[in-house]
């Protein structure tokens, strides 16, 4: 990965962590999925370079990991938002009206769902129940939840994120 | 570093000391403890809802007012009332404080704390405060539950191992390495009749059979703590509330079937788990309940938290063994069971959470005290998350047999805002409905399969009038074919195709003959699916169809959605005899759909309309009609 990464202090610091990640789980059985997820935590998501360095230091075909970040929905292979928004999706949400929640982030922030602003200040991902069904219908935005919204609450919460 | 049961037992005693105004209600604090605990939950919903900024607050005026020696605050797991969190308890008298926020705080140590007056409006419901601390256990909510598995949820704080050694933690441990046989265990297991808590209700005594008779040098037992199914929290309350009790089963399980590894695996949804556990099982090492010689007799047991990534599929037994190999997650047929080829092809045991939550009191209590709660063929409790259309939001544990009116009614508080009961859906995605004629029926493993749905984990929805019942079936295929990994075929191709219908169905394009077309496609994919996913995947359908058919008929005949949800066949009208042409819906419409003014009538044009449903949110008189 050097020869991407050179030039630029962070990524040489990034690639650092992930190094001393591998190194934490080289003799672990089955750790793909662990390091992955930490990889992950370091650089936002999982861009081809890293899958590439991941399987040859791992000594497992870079086929097998890719394989394994498509087919789980927590690992991303785009760059997410700096604030991340997931509505929850869960039944307990839907019975609550969580697609017309999503409907108004789609729409006030003309995205789908996966999908990223151009100036990438959000990202919007619809995700599976986050297990606080007594708050329903919930969203995240990156580590700060919101519980019992409503279609109208979501334009102030925006303009909140967006006057930061 | 505890070396015997000796020293178990002595911390014990020590220990409780500690916790006793938490357990007694009518206990004199002892003049050298502190005077009073602050529980604070800090686990899902009540977390979600701010109680970590709480239990902060509660930290700063215990400082500001240096009360240090006498208020305790502790971060406790959940008290089951999720609706009305964050929830705060304050003991000896265990007054109960829901939806508190940081400023109420204040008041609380004012009031009460230093004052010894209770702050009125800050108590659950529209009690008045009389004498909660006897009618807290008469409130329904509290007093038709049966606590096991959530036992020490809401007393202990889970990161603090001593104070559920207090609550007898780790003496079923010191008993079985004491005095039981590998087979005895087993034994008592099975007398108990206890059956798997996640969903297929499988005997776990025969399960731990199973793969304690092979015989094999390296054998695992791994937790299931993957809890896919969408409005179930269980596990999750479990996990953050008292890790210990399934570390402390996981090791029993470990010394019944021969095996010295073990796996918990969780989804990576649920962080505050993960952290809780990672704590959990560092301290178990420090106490010596893991690692070699355990309490000196010589059994060796590790233990380590691996983590999913977002695939419900994972849930399923194979799938779950191939995640923590490292490998996409997907399933394998069957036979070789995972009793004798599972993880890495050794012989292993996958128990779900809640089931190894039950196993350290089984083993104190014995399998006959187990054994006398439930019903004839389901023994002990289980535990729901109750969900949707409910006023009491959240988790509750019922004996086995309990009925869905009691626990939607009685303990669940109802349906909100005068609205009837339609379905309640138990076992998510892979489960189906049960309508109002069967209300009245005892909930166990049985009946609920008799009905057409199934246990599953635990999870309740509520649904009210204002749901559609072929709009929730497509729902729950989104989730399906979303969640198919795409191995078998009858899966991948089949539940898309029943989804292709159901889509069509909701859009009003539907055809009388596409609901025989979804129940041979149902029939097809539960017989020929390779695991329980798919095998289970058609389930909501077949239920909404046999408890609604009148609604799917209504959708594919008359082109109408009885209950309004569905957009294409929804239309909104003015009500020219109510409507009082305040313009107030024309302001609102974010379509410019609504025309008129003072001197003409105000009219929607449909072409325009998009079936947002703001202006009937917006009307003041309620002059907006759906579907008419």
């Amino acid at each position: 990965m050097t020869d991407k990464c050179t030039g630029c202090a962070e990524s040489q610091e990034k690639a650092k962590e992930l190094q001393a990640v591998i190194d934490k789980y080289k003799e672990t059985r089955g750790a793909l999925i662990q390091v992955l997820h930490e990889a992950q935590e370091i650089y936002g998501y999982l861009p081809l370079e890293v899958q590439r360095e991941i399987a040859n230091q791992l000594d497992i075909p870079l086929a097998e990991v890719y394989g394994v970040v498509s087919f789980y929905t927590q690992f991303s292979i785009y760059p997410k938002g700096e604030y991340q928004i997931n509505v929850c999706m869960g039944t307990a949400c839907y019975v609550k009206g969580a697609n017309e929640i999503l409907d108004k982030f789609r729409t006030r922030l003309s995205i789908d769902v996966g999908e990223c602003t151009e100036d990438g200040k959000f990202s919007l991902d619809a995700c599976r129940c986050i297990g606080a069904c007594g708050l329903a219908p919930v969203v995240t935005i990156n580590d700060e939840t919101y519980g019992k919204l409503t279609v109208e609450d979501v334009d102030g919460i925006l303009d909140d994120y967006e006057a930061r | 570093m505890i070396n015997n049961a000796k020293e178990l037992t002595e911390l014990r005693d020590f220990a409780r000391k500690e916790m006793e105004i938490r357990l007694d209600r009518d206990v004199e604090p002892s003049p050298e403890n502190h005077r009073i605990d602050i529980l604070v939950c800090g686990v899902a919903g009540c977390a979600s809802s701010g109680s970590l900024k709480v239990a902060d607050a509660v930290e700063e005026q215990i400082q500001q007012n240096k009360l240090g020696e006498e208020v305790k605050v502790i971060k406790t797991g959940c008290f089951g009332l999720c609706a009305e969190g964050p929830i705060v308890m304050v003991c000896p008298e265990h007054v109960m404080y829901t939806k508190v926020t940081p400023e109420d705080v204040k008041e609380i140590f004012e009031s009460h704390i230093k004052g010894g007056k209770i702050v009125q409006r800050l108590l659950a419901g529209e009690n008045e405060y009389e004498e909660i601390r006897d009618r807290l256990p008469q409130i329904p909510f509290f007093s038709m539950q049966k606590r096991i598995a959530l036992n020490n949820c809401g007393i202990i704080d889970p990161e603090n191992i001593e104070e559920y050694i207090a609550l007898d933690g780790y003496q079923a441990l010191a008993k079985v390495l004491n005095d039981y046989e590998p087979e005895d265990v087993i034994d008592e297991i099975k007398k108990s009749g206890l059956r798997g808590r996640g969903g297929g209700g499988f005997p776990t005594g025969r399960k731990w059979q199973s793969s304690a008779v092979v015989e094999e040098h390296e054998k695992f037992v791994i937790c299931n703590a993957d809890e896919g199914d969408p409005g179930a929290f269980m596990d999750r309350s479990i996990l953050e509330g008292d890790p210990h009790s399934v570390i402390e089963a996981m090791i029993i399980n470990g010394y019944a079937v021969h095996a010295h590894q073990g796996y918990i695996y969780v989804r990576a949804e649920y962080p505050v788990a993960v952290q809780r556990l990672s704590v959990a099982i560092k301290q178990a090492k420090e106490y010596g309940f893991l690692g070699t010689n355990i309490l000196g007799k010589g059994f060796d047991f590790d233990l380590e938290v691996r983590l999913g990534a977002g695939a419900f599929v994972c849930g399923e037994g194979s799938a779950l063994m191939t995640s923590i190999e490292g490998k996409r997650g997907e399933p394998r047929p069957k036979p070789p069971r995972s009793a004798e080829k599972g993880l890495w092809k050794k012989p292993t045991v996958l128990n779900n959470v809640e089931t190894y939550a039950n196993i350290p009191q089984i083993i104190r209590k014995g399998a006959n005290w187990f054994k006398g709660i439930g019903t004839e063929g389901s023994k002990g409790t289980k535990v729901f998350a109750l969900g949707g259309k409910i006023n009491n939001i959240g988790l509750v544990e019922v004996p086995m047999g309990t009925t869905l009116r009691e626990i939607i009614y009685d303990i669940g508080g109802g349906i909100p805002n005068g609205k009837e009961f339609k379905a309640a859906q138990t076992g998510g995605p892979s489960g189906g409905c049960i309508p109002a004629e069967h209300l009245d029926t005892p909930i166990d493993y049985d009946s609920l399969t008799k009905l057409g749905s199934m246990m599953g984990s635990g999870g309740l929805i509520v649904m009210d009038e204002d749901t559609c019942m072929v709009d929730l079936a497509r729902f729950f295929l989104d989730f399906t074919v979303d969640e198919s990994c795409g191995k078998c075929p009858p899966c991948r191709i089949g539940t898309k195709r029943m989804h292709e219908i159901l889509v069509r169905i909701t859009e009003g394009k539907g055809e009388p003959e596409d609901l025989d077309k979804l129940e041979v496609l149902a029939k097809n994919i539960k017989e020929s699916a390779l695991c329980g996913l798919g095998q289970s995947a058609p389930n909501p359908v077949l239920s909404t169809m046999k408890y609604f058919r009148d609604e799917y008929m209504a959708h594919v005949l008359e082109k109408k959605c009885p209950a309004g949800v569905c957009k294409s066949m929804v239309k909104f009208i003015i009500d020219q005899d109510v409507c009082k042409r305040c313009s107030i819906c024309k302001k609102n419409c974010p379509t410019g759909a609504i025309s008129g003014d003072k001197n003409t009538p105000f009219v929607i044009d449909q072409e325009k309309c998009v079936k947002c449903g703001l202006c009937m949110e917006k009307c003041p008189f309620k002059s907006i009609l759906k579907n008419a």
